[in-house]
Parts: structure tokens; C-alpha cells; sequence
């Protein structure tokens, strides 16, 4: 028994260290001309019940329509990126795999994944901001089937009880949400939490101000971060904004307890479910008439890692399939997501209303990456900080963005 | 076999070659031990020392390469301005917790020794924040700090009082976590120092009693001193368990607001996982370790005084 026991522990630790040290990785390739497997495994963070649900049906369709069985697994969104690292060092990746689209620079940059062109995927017809997103290094890497953005959503009865236009531009937003903040009720509610959930909520204010990312103190940043500090010290955005996530937002306005909120497509069903709530969907304010709403694109791209020639074959497959035009149109509808290809989403637009406001969003959308690549999450970090340093009184707005740009280092 | 031929001829060697044995024997059987801890304690220990040196990157993980760096990591750390803060806030999170949870869950273990109607089970109840998992807890005290809806604030507007800004306001948001994590770890203080009551013989209380001692003199002239071994182990393992509390303040602040809620555990995470420093995030967590290991130092010389002094 101890000596069976004794063998166990050793044999254990052995593949542990050998789990754990991490051996040279082998030359990338993607295995064309290989036969591909008739089984690959699947990872996504699509972890709520509606999502994954829709994602589930999208998996058995192309399972079905390639002949090629599909094993998935779902992880939380803040374990997806330590679940793909330990996977690379520990050789065990997923054949397909569904990431964030401002991650895909980390994971592109270990080595472990295969350019899509190998299996023909190619990236005409879609919006050029999903494609930089997916593009590290001159090569794509990743391509999404739907992406998303962020809108003003608003409650219809509130708006017209108090007599209220859905807001086009800050000053009109200013208005509005005073108007509406009423018998402990708030005109608006978005998230500002210490995060990229944050930063992404705050980048619509910022961007269609003008401000750049290389920047963070310019006068169009620092009057953007003032104009949202504004917000939350005069009473018309709760100051618990700095401790909501973009679901606590949700909650507060299905709730009634937020007249508007800054939030994304994705929340759509979930608010459909509601029969007593009627909501609206406006772009993000903008800062002066005329000015475009730029705000960062959402969105997951599918990955090919290196596994092997067939496996990776089979995944590029099944991703092809994932990335067809009725395959895009069904997530985009059961998802509430915009379909990646321009063409696709205007189709989708005029179908669905609710969702028009997005797609308007899309053609002007930026991706988070594309000028800073790898660098992104440090500034996004520092970003997010001043966000907190503003939003809470800690320091004025032009100071926080100061230290932000000392922090992030560029 | 060979046992027996020397034990037939040589009977002085006899008895030594047995006790070889027995060491070969002794060694067998600290070897799982060994293993145990060599490859679950030492390995992980050892490979975060040489993280620590190492300019590890997300390439890392796949290539398996990262450059020495020597010190450089550690600078880094001790130049950003956000050591002081994680620093400053690990050290008053722990005191905090320490001092209430200590002191609370003595003044329950000491009411609890008195025997009365549904004790044992209202002892029992008491251990639920033990039981729950933490990132159950979290949540929970996170609705109830609510600044607009929350339960708290709701009793002191009812009791006429102000609300608290508690988890938006960067002066209560550190309270907020240290209450948190009190009420979980009141109930750990509660049973050992109940156990360590319940081995004071009663006969002592009785002849103080007879010398008319009051309720104070008793307390504190057989209590605390008879107290004294268990409440070092209780102050201790709250220190090494408090000092690397992440899960609660992940869930209720993250961190947040400002970093008000910084703590050397939460920002090695950060370090790690956000800022994609993993060296950085190592050598921060070596610091922590660093501490703690002090700490235990410290108390193995007490407690090896006092045996000294209780066997004197």
C-alpha cells in the first residue's frame, strides 16, 4: 500500500515538474496539406446562461455541417487569460479558442497561435477595426463572428414622464440625466470599476473627444474625464459607479433605479425579458453636434493555437464554418451582437431595430490594441486608475491623468 | 538472510547493524513527508524566487525563456509609488482584522464556557461565516454596503443617521473590507479559544472563587496566563491567514476605489494578471512571504521561551 502510495507521489510530482518546466516550443506551423481530425476541443468564456446557450447551438450546427465533433469548455471571463497561459507552457491548448479581442495581442505574442491564412480564412467584407484588433505583427491571427459596442439605453416611460429627449450630445446627456435624477432615482449609471471593464466603459467619452491613448493628459482627455466626474459629483450618476461592473449597471436600470445607461448589445435579451420595461437605444452622446460617437470595439475572436497538423486543420475548419454569413447572422440575432462583415451587418440592421444604433457604432468603432499592441493593458490599468482617482475626489482630473501617463510608461 | 550469520558471530555488532536498519527505515518513511513537501512547498517556493530574477513575460509561458534580471524586479516594485499604499493597507488590514477577531472571538469563547439554555447550538450557528465559501461571503456584505440600497445604510437612515459612502469613498472602503473580514474570522478565534478554555481545570475557578476572587480577578489571574500557548498559536495562524486574504477584498472592492483597498495579495495579482509582470507580481509575493516567515520565527522563539519557562 506505501509502496504503491510512495510510487504514486513520485510519478505525480514527475509529470508535475515536467507540466511545469516549460521545454522549447516547437516550430510553428499550420499543418497544411495534413488530414484533419474528426474531434477537436473548444474554449470560451461565453459563461452566462443566455450566452451560453446561443454559443452551444452555434457549436452544434458546425459540428453537424463539418463532421467534426466538438468538445467545449467554458471558464469564467477573469480566468480566461491565466487558463490560456498555463496552457501554454504546459503544452495543453485548446485546438479553437475564443478570446477577448484586446488579449489577442498577449496570447499572439507567445508564439502559440497559427496565422488564420493557412486555412483560408480570409478577412474581405469585414470591418477593418475587428481585422486590426485580430492582426498582430502584419498577420492575422484571430477574426470574430460578431463584435459589440457600447450605446446609451434608456427607459422610454421615465423619459417621457419628465419630458425628455433621448440625449445626442454631452450637454444634451447633462441635461437630461439632472432632469431624470428624482425621488431616489438616477438620470444615469455606467461602470467605472478598476478594470479593463472601466477603462472600456470610459473610452466612448474619450475617443469621441478626440484624446489618443499615446496621450492621456491632453486637454481633450483631461475635459472628457472631467465631464463624467461631473456627472457622478452632481448627483446624477450614483458614486457607486466605481464599484459597479457593467451587470450591476443592468441590474440598477431593470431595476428603475437608472433612467439611461452606458451599456452593450449583449444586455438586449436580457432586457426583452422584462415585459414592463420599455427601452429605447441611442449612440453615445457626443461632445458637439456633428461630432461621431467613437467608441472601443467588444467583441471575441476565434484562435487557432498550435496543436498539430490535423487537429489544427480540423479547428480552422470549424472556424470557417463559425465565421459564415448564416452562422454570423444566427449568433448576432440569439447574442444581441453586430455581425463582423459590413455587408452582413447592415442586412442585420435593418432587420432588427433595436440593434440599429450598435451597427451605426460598429463603422466607427476602434479597436483597443491597434496602436499600442502588447502595451495596451498598462495603459488601459493607468486609464482605469485615474478613472478612480476622479470619479472618487482623490485627485482633480488633469492631475490623475498625469500620474496615468507616468504610470503607463509611454 | 544476512541478518543472522553477524548476529551469531559477532554479538556487538549485532546491535549496531539492526540500527542501521532502523535508520534506513526511518528514512523510507520521511521520504513521503519529504517528497510531499519538497514538490508541493519547496518547488513552487523555489520557482517564484527565480520569477522573482527573471523578466518573465507572456512569451514566457509559451518559449519557456525569460532573461536574468538580477534585482531589477524588485526595484521596480519598491519605486512604484503603489508599494507604499499596498504596504500601508496590508499592514492595517491585518492589525484591524487581528485585534477584533482576537478580541471578539475571546469575549464569545469566554461567554460560551457559562453552560445555558441552547448554548451549543447558538455556538454552532456562530460558525456559518466559517462554512461559507468566500467569495459567497464577499458578495453578500458587498450588497449590503450598497451606498444607495444597501442594508446597512438603510438601519442608520433608520436610526437617523447619515448614509456611509462605504465601497465608493476611499476613506471607508478599507474599514469596509477589515469589517468584512472580521465577521469571517470570528468564528476560527471562537472554537480554538473555546477548546483552549475547556482544558483549564475547573477546580482552579472553584478555589478562586473560595479566596473571593471576583469575575475580573479570575479572568484575568487564571484565564489569560492558563490562555496564553493557545492564544499565541490563534494570534499567529490569523496573522499568516490574514496577511494573504485576496478572495474577499477581490470580491467586495477589487482593489478599488483609487486603490484604497490595495493590498500587497491584490496587487501582486494585478501585478501578474493585468499588468502582465510576472516577475514583478513574484517578487511582491516573495516580499509577503518574507513577512510571514518572520513572523513565524518570532513566535517558534516565544513559544520555545515559554516551555523553557514552563519547565523551569
Amino acid at each position: 500500500m506505501s509502496v504503491a502510495r510512495r510510487a504514486l507521489v513520485l510519478a505525480a510530482s514527475a509529470a508535475l515538474l515536467a507540466a511545469c518546466s516549460p521545454s522549447p516550443a516547437p516550430p510553428a506551423s499550420n499543418g497544411a496539406g495534413a488530414p484533419a481530425a474528426t474531434s477537436i476541443t473548444e474554449l470560451d468564456y461565453y459563461a452566462d446562461e443566455q450566452g451560453s446557450a446561443a454559443w452551444q447551438k452555434i457549436l452544434d450546427t458546425c459540428a453537424t455541417q463539418t463532421g467534426i465533433k466538438i468538445q467545449r469548455q467554458t471558464v469564467p471571463t477573469a480566468q480566461m487569460l491565466p487558463k490560456v497561459l498555463q496552457g501554454a507552457s504546459s503544452k495543453t491548448l485548446p485546438d479553437l479558442l475564443f478570446t477577448d479581442n484586446p488579449t489577442l495581442q498577449q496570447v499572439a505574442a507567445t508564439g502559440a497561435l497559427t496565422p488564420l491564412d493557412g486555412y483560408g480564412i480570409t478577412t474581405d467584407g469585414y470591418y477593418p477595426s475587428i481585422v486590426k484588433a485580430g492582426t498582430y505583427q502584419g498577420k492575422v491571427y484571430g477574426v470574430a463572428p460578431g463584435v459589440n459596442g457600447l450605446a446609451l439605453i434608456y427607459n422610454k416611460d421615465l423619459l417621457t414622464a419628465a419630458g425628455v429627449e433621448p440625449p445626442k450630445t454631452w450637454d444634451e446627456l447633462k441635461a437630461a440625466a439632472a432632469k431624470l435624477t428624482k425621488d431616489g432615482k438616477y438620470g444615469l449609471a455606467f461602470s467605472a470599476i478598476p478594470s479593463e471593464e472601466g477603462t472600456w466603459q470610459f473610452l466612448p467619452f474619450f475617443w469621441s473627444n478626440g484624446a489618443e491613448l499615446s496621450q492621456l493628459d491632453s486637454a481633450q482627455s483631461v475635459k472628457a474625464l472631467q465631464f463624467v466626474t461631473d456627472l457622478v459629483n452632481s448627483g446624477s450618476a450614483s458614486k457607486s459607479v466605481v464599484t459597479w461592473n457593467q451587470n450591476d449597471v443592468a441590474d440598477q436600470f431593470v431595476g428603475g433605479n437608472a433612467a439611461m445607461m452606458v451599456n452593450g448589445s449583449w444586455n438586449l435579451a436580457r432586457l426583452d425579458e422584462q415585459k414592463s420595461l420599455h427601452y429605447g437605444v441611442v449612440p453615445i452622446p457626443v461632445p458637439q453636434t456633428g461630432a461621431k460617437p467613437v467608441v472601443a470595439l467588444g467583441g471575441e475572436v476565434g484562435t487557432v493555437p498550435v496543436t498539430s497538423g490535423p487537429t489544427q486543420q480540423a479547428a480552422g475548419k470549424v472556424l470557417s464554418c463559425i465565421l459564415s454569413e448564416p452562422t454570423m447572422l444566427e449568433w448576432s440575432k440569439a447574442h444581441a451582437y453586430i455581425p463582423s462583415k459590413t455587408a452582413t451587418a447592415a442586412k442585420f440592421g435593418t432587420e432588427q431595430p433595436a440593434m440599429q444604433a450598435f451597427v451605426d457604432e460598429v463603422g466607427s468603432a476602434r479597436s483597443r490594441t491597434a496602436e499600442l499592441g502588447e502595451k495596451y493593458p498598462k495603459v488601459s490599468q493607468a486609464l482605469a486608475d485615474a478613472l478612480q482617482a476622479a470619479l472618487t475626489g482623490k485627485q482633480p482630473a488633469d492631475q490623475a491623468l498625469k500620474a496615468a501617463q507616468q504610470a503607463s510608461g509611454s | 538472510m544476512t541478518l543472522v550469520v553477524p548476529a551469531v558471530s559477532a554479538p556487538r555488532r549485532a546491535g549496531r547493524k539492526p540500527r542501521r536498519d532502523n535508520r534506513f527505515a526511518a528514512w523510507l518513511f520521511l521520504l513521503p513527508a519529504l517528497a510531499y513537501i519538497g514538490v508541493f512547498f519547496g518547488y513552487p517556493l523555489a520557482a517564484n524566487l527565480v520569477m522573482s530574477t527573471q523578466n518573465y513575460t507572456v512569451k514566457s509561458f509559451y518559449t519557456g525563456e525569460a532573461p536574468f534580471v538580477g534585482f531589477a524586479n524588485y526595484a521596480a516594485v519598491f519605486d512604484n509609488p503603489l508599494f507604499g499604499t499596498a504596504a500601508l493597507d496590508t499592514a492595517l488590514f491585518t492589525a484591524g482584522s487581528l485585534v477584533f477577531q482576537f478580541g471578539l472571538g475571546l469575549a464569545l469563547a469566554v461567554f460560551f464556557t457559562g453552560r445555558f439554555f441552547g448554548s451549543s447550538v447558538l455556538r454552532s450557528l456562530l460558525l456559518l461565516p466559517w462554512l461559507l465559501p468566500l467569495v459567497v461571503s464577499g458578495a453578500v456584505w458587498r450588497w449590503m454596503f450598497d451606498q444607495d440600497h444597501g442594508v446597512l445604510n438603510a438601519a442608520l437612515r433608520f436610526v437617523g443617521l447619515d448614509a456611509v459612502p462605504w465601497l465608493s469613498s476611499t476613506n471607508w472602503a478599507l474599514p469596509a473590507v477589515i469589517l468584512t473580514n472580521i465577521w469571517i474570522g470570528i468564528p476560527f478565534n471562537l472554537v480554538i479559544l473555546h477548546g483552549g478554555l475547556r482544558a483549564i481545570p475547573a477546580s482552579l475557578y472553584e478555589a478562586a472563587s473560595l479566596d473571593g476572587a471576583g469575575a475580573w480577578q479570575r479572568f484575568r489571574h487564571i484565564t489569560w496566563p492558563l490562555l496564553r500557548p493557545v492564544t499565541g498559536i490563534v494570534l499567529m495562524l490569523g496573522l499568516v491567514y490574514t496577511i494573504k486574504v485576496f478572495d474577499v477584498i477581490m470580491v467586495v472592492t477589487g482593489g478599488g476605489p483609487a486603490n484604497a483597498t490595495q493590498t500587497l495579495t491584490t496587487w501582486s495579482y494585478r501585478l501578474s494578471f493585468q499588468d502582465f509582470a510576472f516577475g514583478q507580481g513574484a517578487a511582491v509575493g516573495n516580499v509577503l512571504i518574507l513577512v510571514a516567515t518572520v513572523f513565524g520565527l518570532l513566535y517558534l522563539r516565544s513559544a520555545k521561551a515559554t516551555l523553557a519557562e514552563a519547565a523551569a
